[in-house]
């Protein structure tokens, strides 16, 4: 029971922006569940909620940038009365076909006389109602009320847009009941819904084109400038013509320059937490040069009997050895807080990402010293995907106990990394190049590459943190056990 | 695969990949990773995306011939 309330998505964030409710007044939610959209100056992330119970009342519009710690939503054990049209709904989110009829039934018996209850639809439409209606195309003039006073419910929109026929379904999936809490949700982009919002636009008014009706960019900026031709769902969706204030608002700003912001403030961002680190943080370097003959030949061999999608990059390698480094070396996996330094028992490894536009964030593979390579490799294409589609869930940003940037994949020998506090450590891995190679007296060539430890002298020593990297390099010389 | 056919595959990957690249402006002899600044995990994705679409796997030993935008269209079009 108690506020959710607005998290630390990292140690440089200080305020966010809720970009998107994913619940709604009457929900039930669950610990664990993700309950909203929130922006920080570096990327838009799914936040999940701490607290379980009954959603009483959202307490921050979307659009509202507030401090950490802000009390976001009131979440109660039991249903709150005066919370409004849905708050007497106990409905669980896995439920919600069944419930939904449930609370109509309860409605209905509460409701006045039926021409009434019409009579009064007209007005009785509260905000978030509308809202719903707004994203699911629906009309509200023509749904008669079944809450109080003849009010109408999210339950009678829901019924409405799933009663619509036919040809609207295709292009509107989020009228189709889904088992989930967001299941009212407008499929698009991040990109799509931060323009969207930049251009004043609603994103439930605008027909998608993208995968599954999905709103794109594009999408966005067609039904600003009106250029509706092109879009070929546009036929199926007649009343989305219909949306008021797609083409009466004029653009805010033009999207060049909301690219431009964001890539300011992102950059902002980077700069106070990097002058906080050299600041605070004694760092020392060390590096060493990773011979990846084992690593290199083994992978080619399993790569050459898989099909693309299952394939290795000498990256997921990388991570797992420097992951099971990590573990044998604590002083460069934790936190420093409050003056002490606080080991951390698992290894969290934020990989540094360059985003396209500029900038990079450092999200997390939880657990990576225990994943299988081949999971691994999985969750690394998946976090970068997602990190570049500005789509990152909160305790990925929040909580990398130590972070490697492997810059060199895009071209330079060495990376001298500056670390992210609370984090003690930052590892560089320079681009695989091939180097001549001495060995029991002999030359040869061999696939290298040069890693590199920054770490905080207020924990640990050269000599540590040159174990820690050759560890590194030892156990890529058997890379089938890693 | 004839030529144009194999451009297109090759156009329609990459700007999945990496959307904000300008085909009109864009000179197909342009390396992928070092001018279009595709990573590892980019260019993985790009090789996926082309199988995909056309059935053509690009085993890793043949990643060297198809560095640049034109080595993969003229690989696609000799394959496809």
């Amino acid at each position: 029971m108690g506020d959710f309330k607005m998290p630390s998505l990292g140690a440089d964030m200080e305020h966010g922006k809720m970009v998107e409710w994913l619940i709604k007044p009457g929900d039930y939610v669950h610990r664990g569940d993700v309950v909203a959209v929130v922006d920080t100056d570096k990327t838009v992330m799914d936040v999940e909620s701490f607290e379980e119970g009954v959603v009483a009342e959202l307490l921050v519009d979307v659009g509202t940038t507030v401090p950490i710690g802000t009390p976001l939503a009131r979440i109660t054990r039991t249903p709150d009365d005066g919370a409004g049209q849905a708050g007497g709904r106990p409905a669980g989110p896995h439920a919600k076909p069944a419930s939904g009829a449930a609370e109509t039934a309860v409605a209905a018996a509460a409701a006045e006389p039926a021409g009434a209850a019409a009579a009064a639809a007209a007005v009785q439409v509260p905000p978030p109602v509308r809202h719903l209606a707004h994203q699911l195309g629906v009309d509200t003039a023509g749904i008669r009320g079944t809450g109080r006073h003849g009010a109408v419910t999210r339950a009678d929109v829901e019924h409405a847009a799933a009663a619509r026929p036919g040809p609207a379904a295709p292009a509107a999936p989020a009228a189709t009941p889904a088992p989930m809490p967001h299941g009212a949700r407008v499929r698009s982009s991040p990109r799509a819904r931060r323009l969207a919002d930049q251009l004043g636009v609603d994103i439930g008014g605008v027909p998608g084109t993208g995968p599954d009706g999905a709103v794109t960019e594009a999408d966005v900026q067609r039904a600003v400038s009106g250029h509706t031709a092109a879009a070929p769902a546009e036929e199926a969706l007649p009343e989305e013509a219909t949306v008021p204030g797609a083409e009466a608002l004029p653009p805010k700003e033009a999207p060049p320059s909301e690219a431009q912001d964001r890539l300011s403030s992102l950059r902002r961002a980077i700069g106070s937490l990097m002058t906080r680190s050299k600041k605070s943080i004694p760092h020392y370097y060390v590096s060493t040069t990773l011979d990846l003959r084992a690593a290199i030949a083994w992978m080619q061999q399993v790569n050459e009997q898989r099909p693309v999608a299952s394939r290795l990059v000498p990256s997921a390698l990388l991570l797992k050895a420097t992951a099971l480094a990590a573990k044998e070396v604590p002083e460069v996996n934790g936190f420093f807080t409050d003056g002490v330094f606080r080991p951390s028992s698992s290894v969290h490894l934020g990989v540094a990402v360059a985003l396209r536009h500029g900038g990079l964030v450092a999200p997390a593979i939880h657990d990576a010293d225990t994943l299988a390579v081949d999971v691994l490799m999985q969750q690394l294409r998946d976090l970068v995907s997602r990190a570049r589609a500005g789509r990152l869930q909160r305790a990925e940003m929040a909580d990398p106990t130590l972070t490697v940037t492997n810059l060199g994949d895009l071209g330079v020998e060495a990376v001298y990394g500056v670390i992210y506090p609370p984090q003690v450590a930052m590892v560089g891995l320079g681009k695989l190049v091939e180097q001549p190679w001495a060995h029991d007296g002999m030359l040869g060539v061999r696939p290298a590459v040069t890693a590199t430890l920054s770490a905080d002298h207020r924990v640990s020593d050269g000599l540590r943190g040159g174990r820690f990297l050759a560890r590194i390099d030892e156990l890529l010389q058997k890379p089938e056990e890693l | 695969m004839n030529e144009q056919d194999a451009r297109q595959a090759v156009q329609t990957a990459i700007s999945q990949v990496a959307p904000d690249v300008d085909f009109d402006g864009l000179d197909e002899g342009s390396r992928l990773r070092q001018d279009l600044e595709l990573d590892s995990l980019d260019f993985l994705r790009l090789v996926e995306s082309i199988n995909e679409a056309t059935g053509v796997d690009i085993p890793e030993r043949d990643y060297t011939a198809v560095a640049t935008v034109k080595g993969m269209i003229d690989y696609l079009a000799a394959r496809g």
